[in-house]
């Protein structure tokens, strides 16, 4: 790793409407990336939420920033934990998660999942194993 | 604020970013790209047309990395290179090519 560059983990626990900090996490998330840092992104508690298909903001008269998260790959964001305990509390799955994408530049442009789904236990040693925790 | 396209103004913000989104067309890219100082061709438009078409799809601007990326694997090497885009809009190729595509400044842009 180059000097310089840090490992930022950006931590989202509300759900998505509501309140600005799903948003807000999301636009300083491509800030960071924009600027060559490490980021990892971990979905917790209600958090979980942000990540559920199809939702839309039509009706609530705020931006739809839904589609925004299938650009997380294209800014290098590749590692979105999303915490296994939050998902089965709230009678989710994986199947009920947009499918973000990465493209592997390194591996002929090959289209590699970016979630990943991870005990509490792992989601601990992550956030461990960062440099800076930004908690949204 | 306003830029003027045949008689009809569109309002912009102190940084010539128009207001309201939807007010863009291909006429009004023209005068902006005027105000740049920017002729536009159709390697201009291509890049413009891009910029577009990727809002549309992920309601954000990109920043010149992903910008850089994405042309690279749509248009090839020769395009998708920081060089390639600076001779065509020579004060930033996301910062000018987004105000003449109509869309907000991108994000993480100084």
């Amino acid at each position: 790793m180059s000097e310089g560059v840090k490992k930022f983990l950006y931590v989202n626990r509300k759900a998505p409407h509501g309140t600005i900090y799903a948003l807000e996490a999301l636009e300083v998330v491509l800030i960071g990336a924009a600027f060559e840092q490490d980021v990892e992104l971990a979905f917790l508690d209600d958090g979980v939420f942000q990540l559920v298909k199809g939702w839309d903001t039509k009706d609530l008269g705020s931006k739809n920033f839904a589609p925004t998260y299938m650009a997380l790959g294209d800014f290098e964001v590749t590692k979105v934990f999303v915490e296994k305990e939050s998902l089965d509390e709230r009678g989710l799955t994986a199947d009920d998660l947009m499918e973000l994408m990465y493209e592997d530049e390194d591996d002929d442009w090959a289209e590699k999942p970016s979630i990943r789904i991870v005990s509490r236990e792992e989601m601990a040693r992550i956030m461990a194993a960062n440099d800076v925790i930004l908690s949204f | 604020m306003a830029y003027d396209v045949n008689g009809t103004t569109v309002e912009h913000d102190e940084e010539g970013y128009i207001t309201n989104l939807s007010d863009w067309t291909k006429e009004l890219a023209e005068v902006i790209a005027k105000e740049e100082n920017v002729e536009m061709t159709d390697e201009h438009w291509e890049v413009v047309n891009f910029l577009r078409e990727y809002y549309d799809e992920y309601q954000i601007a990109p920043a010149i990395r992903v910008l850089v990326k994405a042309m690279k694997k749509k248009f090839g090497p020769e395009k998708g290179n920081n060089k390639y885009l600076y001779e065509l809009f020579p004060y930033g190729p996301a910062k000018q090519a987004c105000k003449i595509a109509g869309l907000p400044k991108p994000t993480g842009c100084v």
